[in-house]
């Protein structure tokens, strides 16, 4: 255990006791007591950065499961440190501002930043692992949390469907991945991410490999919403608004962009790996933008201009694959795209974050987010105007911001894989930058309106819940900080360059550096009157014109009908799981535990039976066995005669002294087997039992007489003896047959030695099988609280029950 | 149930505490002759039943006022704490520890750390079977 | 004896399945009871019987019973504990609310319509 390690799971461990601090002390907002956390974390991973920008790396493990090769294996390499530092220090703006968005009097905020810490230390798992198991734990997690927040306010019937979807899709591509990492499993023999990359030509050679890049894809496709999956996106954007400028625009949603990126090193060189990314980037990209202009809600536009935003980093770590089929980084014109997906996705972080910080503002002080009802409040907010302006004009990719930047390096990078004479790129590669070229028209369309239909135009009072004013400072500083990055990034890119972007490079392409070598990025403001400048010319004019002239251009949104979009077939294909699930179960379940009882004790008869037939399973041998006695003749008379007694008994108080009998009597038998711990302690719960059993049955009804026919008890007789001759014969064949040694001379031979105790079954729960003890007592403690909730928790029943 | 049971009651006061010596005998014992955890808890909760037998309700959480949830609950964490605590030592999950240590007054007496993930488990087994029968008891 | 205990596991394996498949909630319980009973007698048979001294080192016997089954069933005592007693109280409340304990009238209320 490490400080790295304490680093990753400490948001987890405050977790834990944040509850307090939101229940004892009210009067102060649960957010002051979170926002240390990802301070002190930031400035943590910041001391980082002088060892990865040297093509160092931070190595520390600790075994979990060494048996099966899984350790907690914490790395920092470029990549990781990149996304650890966007996760703390967007995670400490957004713990800011959200001190001002939730009002502590009326919001669960207990609730809230535990989900939100649960969070943070998952993703920073993710990011960090180098084990992928131990990753993929960590992604769940993300899921489950962002299920938790999207759902945050659960009243709401949207809330609950938005998180349900997203849950859904997130958590299938989780399951794909799992897959994908077993397949790497099979393929190399190890989890650990440093292995399966210096094993990649085994991986590239193997006949597994286009599964396991399915696998890999499909959760990376999901979790970073790409085109046909990017759905649950704007489904969750009913969680409150620091949460979606949080998890679903600057980290979560970028987990499957890490994924992609750590992957890189090892799938990259298949041509179906780039196809895939970046073809399945592009069409995001222009999807999400083409979908991103008929929104009339101002966080349905953020949302699906999410969408095409990570497709657009998506298809820049597809196409800059290219890079890894030429041999060394001298005049290899492929890495630019490389640099343009890191750039990007430290650009987006910056701007999407301020700009959804800029629509809770909104949406905050006016009540509606809803752009039909909004206009004219640059006068009132003129702050949140110039953050507005700043965020969008990035967005759009004009200068002099940090999108600009971006972007030209983008259609750089779509422009240069014509030059590459692969897998038909110089013919199909053609679409890229055409597609690249239209999206980057629609992101400038939906940029203007969402802040000129916002901010311009005629002020509507009468719309509005609230009466606008500009927002509290508090409220300011983070999207402040945010813009400002902007422009620094603007105007200084390459602060960035040295220190973030060519250390991330380094580990998405590491096969391209010789020991020693480093990236040398350089970004420049200005290259001189090439395609790309024009292309971005080409852009603004013709961006400006479609803006002006949207209201003649829209219905072409309607042509597509409702029926065939994803979102109702996603609908109508989970009602028909449902549905048909239902009737398939209501074939063989009919709601009679008694024909279940019978279905399993009919398959437990024939399996068995039929496996000691055909195995020439059933033998008795008698030389092995163990002399009787006299007290072990009693007692199993006992037994018998008792057990025999309960199925005519005719009263409850008969049947329960007669079972209470038959538990004495095993206790007996454990006596007389030399069994001490077992006989103590079905002795006393034998007695706390029978307590037990009198307690309840005074309330419950009296024995009734069995009104059935001569059928149902003749099948019950049947059955029941089945199961008795079934069993006896599973006893004595597997007592004749001994297929294997005992393992159990290990337990008697280490209990001293090992675990210095005496009790050989004491030390066997307590220590060399404590796992399944720590299980049981889990159990027991769910029991009870069941038995409690049962009886003291009585939810008033509504007519329908 | 509101009987005069006062040959009951006065055997309990004595029983009670030979019962409740007994069941700690049993859990320290656990590590070298029959006991333990699971043992040790029951005769403990076996005890606190006999209580509930001879005297009411109310008078026995008047005595004994505790929240046999909660006792549950901190069962459980000094299990897992146990368990989770090996990792600072950088070995697996649940690994135990154990040493001899000279107490002053003890003299040698062998510590082990399965004993904390024992009490835990003690403490889980009465809480579990203590809030079963008083839940059900209190249920009228 | 393993043979003898064969049987009489085989008799209570029996009699539970029957109390089981009655219609009566309370002797559902009562064979959850008995069958839990019949299973630890089968284990503890299946890891041999009186082979050696009880598992205690204490005992510095040269052979010892097989400690692996009876922690097995120590956990599954009290295991079946929890379980019974959550039953119990199921039936309980089942009873309470619904006014039957009999099998054929809990069927579980039309489900989704």
């Amino acid at each position: 255990m490490s400080l790295l390690h304490l680093a990753i799971v400490s948001p987890l461990l405050l977790a834990v006791i944040i509850p307090i601090f939101s229940k004892s002390i009210r009067q102060i907002h649960t957010g002051w007591f979170v926002l240390p956390l990802p301070v002190v974390l930031f400035s943590y991973f910041l001391s980082f950065i002088s060892t990865t920008s040297h093509q160092g790396t931070v190595y520390e493990s600790f075994e979990w499961i060494p048996s099966l090769g899984i350790n907690f294996a914490a790395k920092i390499d470029g990549l990781g440190l990149l996304f650890a530092l966007l996760i703390s220090g967007i995670g400490a703006l957004v713990v800011l501002y959200s001190i001002y968005y939730l009002a502590k009097d009326k919001e669960q905020l207990g609730n809230f930043y535990v989900y939100l810490l649960l969070f943070m230390g998952a993703m920073l798992g993710v990011v960090l692992s180098d084990n992928l198991i131990v990753m993929y734990g960590f992604w769940e997690l993300t899921s489950i949390s962002s299920f938790l927040l999207i759902g945050y306010w659960y009243h709401r019937e949207k809330s609950r469907y938005g998180a349900q979807k997203s849950m859904l899709i997130t958590v299938f591509g989780g399951l794909a991945m799992l897959g994908g990492i077993i397949l790497l499993y099979i393929m190399t023999g190890s989890f650990s991410i440093s292995e399966i990359v210096a094993q990649s030509d085994i991986v590239l050679e193997h006949t597994l490999l286009i599964p396991a890049i399915l696998c890999f894809l499909l959760g990376a496709f999901t979790k970073s919403a790409q085109f046909p999956f990017h759905i649950w996106l704007p489904d969750a954007m009913e969680a409150p608004t620091p949460v979606s400028a949080y998890l679903h625009s600057a980290t979560m949603v970028k987990a499957g962009i890490y994924l992609v990126a750590r992957m890189s090193p090892v799938f990259a060189e298949s041509p179906v790996w780039l196809w895939l990314v970046g073809g399945f980037g592009i069409v995001t990209l222009f999807w999400g933008s083409f979908s991103a202009v008929k929104q009339t809600d101002l966080k349905s536009i953020l949302a699906f201009s999410t969408v095409s935003q990570l497709g657009l980093i998506m298809s820049l770590l597809g196409v800059g694959a290219a890079a890894l089929h030429y041999d060394g980084i001298d005049d290899n014109v492929f890495t630019v795209a490389t640099t343009a997906a890191v750039f990007h996705l430290i650009n987006h972080a910056t701007f999407k974050g301020s700009l959804f910080m800029v629509v809770g503002i909104v949406d905050h002080e006016t009540g509606t987010r809803d752009i039909r009802k909004l206009g004219g409040l640059m006068h009132l907010m003129p702050v949140t105007f110039t953050l507005a302006i700043i965020g969008a004009f990035s967005m759009a990719g004009l200068p002099p911001f940090n999108g600009f930047l971006s972007k030209e390096m983008f259609f750089t990078g779509m422009v240069n894989i014509l030059k590459l004479d692969l897998f038909s790129l110089s013919t199909w590669g053609l679409l890229f930058p055409v597609l690249a070229w239209i999206a980057s028209v629609f992101t400038f369309i939906y940029s203007m309106k969402l802040v000129f239909r916002t901010f311009t135009g005629k002020y509507k009072p009468e719309g509005l819940k609230k009466k606008p004013h500009e927002a509290p400072l508090g409220m300011l500083i983070s999207p402040v900080v945010l813009g400002s990055l902007v422009i620094i990034f603007g105007l200084f890119p390459n602060i960035l360059s040295h220190n973030l972007i060519s250390p991330a490079m380094a580990s998405i392409l590491p096969s391209l550096l010789s020991p020693g070598d480093i990236f040398d990025v350089h970004i420049y403001f200005w290259h001189g009157p090439t395609p790309e400048l024009f292309m971005t010319i080409g852009v603004v004019i013709l961006g400006i014109l479609l803006y002006l002239t949207l209201p003649k251009w829209e219905k072409a949104y309607h042509l597509l009908p409702e029926k065939l979009t994803l979102n109702k077939i996603y609908d109508r294909g989970l009602e028909s799981i449902q549905s048909g699930s239902f009737k398939l179960t209501r074939f063989y379940m009919n709601g009679y535990i008694r024909t279940y009882l019978v279905y399993i004790f009919a398959f437990f008869i024939l399996i068995l039976g039929y496996t000691l037939y055909t195995k020439d399973a059933f033998v008795i041998d008698t030389t092995n066995v163990s002399s009787i006695g006299f007290y072990e003749i009693v007692l199993s008379l006992l037994i018998v005669v008792a057990t025999i007694t309960i199925l005519f008994a005719k009263s409850r108080l008969t049947s329960i002294i007669l079972l209470g009998a038959v538990g004495y009597t095993v206790a007996l038998f454990f006596v007389v087997f030399r069994a001490p711990d077992l006989a103590l302690t079905q002795l006393v719960i034998e007695t706390v039992s029978v307590a037990l059993f009198l307690l309840c049955f005074y309330h419950l009804p009296k024995f009734k007489k069995e009104e059935s026919k001569i059928p149902f008890k003749l099948t019950n007789a049947l059955i029941s003896i089945g199961v008795g001759a079934i069993v006896t014969a599973i006893a004595l064949s597997a007592n004749s047959t001994k297929l294997f040694d005992s393992i159990s001379q290990f337990y008697v031979d280490n209990t001293y030695i090992r675990a210095a105790g005496k009790n050989m079954v004491n030390v066997i729960l307590v220590d060399f099988r404590g796992f399944d003890t720590l299980f049981e007592i889990c159990v027991l403690a769910i029991a009870s609280l069941g038995i409690f909730a049962m009886i003291k928790l009585r939810l008033t029943r509504g007519k329908e029950g | 149930m509101r009987t005069n049971d006062l040959i009951l009651q006065t055997v309990t006061k004595v029983i009670l505490f030979i019962i409740l010596l007994f069941s700690i005998h049993l859990f320290f014992a656990g590590h070298y002759y029959p006991g333990g955890g699971f043992i040790g808890g029951l005769m403990t909760a076996g005890a606190l039943v006999l209580l509930l037998l001879a005297f009411d309700m109310k008078t026995v959480a008047n005595i004994l006022p505790v929240n046999y949830r909660i006792m549950t609950a901190i069962g459980l964490l000094f299990s897992i704490g146990t368990g989770a605590g090996s990792l600072l030592f950088n070995v697996p999950f649940l690994t135990h520890a154990f040493n001899d240590v000279y107490l002053p007054i003890l003299g040698k007496t062998s510590l082990h750390t399965a004993v904390l993930f024992d009490i835990g488990v003690y403490l889980v087994v009465i809480g579990v079977t203590m809030t079963i029968i008083q839940t059900i008891g209190e249920d009228e | 004896m393993e043979i003898v205990m064969a049987f009489v596991v085989g008799i209570i394996f029996m009699a539970a399945t029957y109390l089981m498949l009655s219609k009566s909630l309370l002797r559902i319980i009562i064979g959850t009871g008995l069958l839990s009973h019949g299973t630890h007698l089968l284990v503890l048979t299946m890891g041999g019987l009186k082979n050696g001294a009880a598992p205690l080192l204490g005992e510095h016997a040269a052979q010892y019973n097989d400690p692996l089954p009876q922690a097995l069933i120590l956990t599954a005592i009290v295991i079946a504990f929890g379980v019974t007693s959550f039953f119990l109280v199921l039936a309980y409340r089942a009873y309470q609310e619904l006014g039957t304990d009999n099998m054929d009238r809990l069927r579980g209320t039309k489900i989704n319509e």
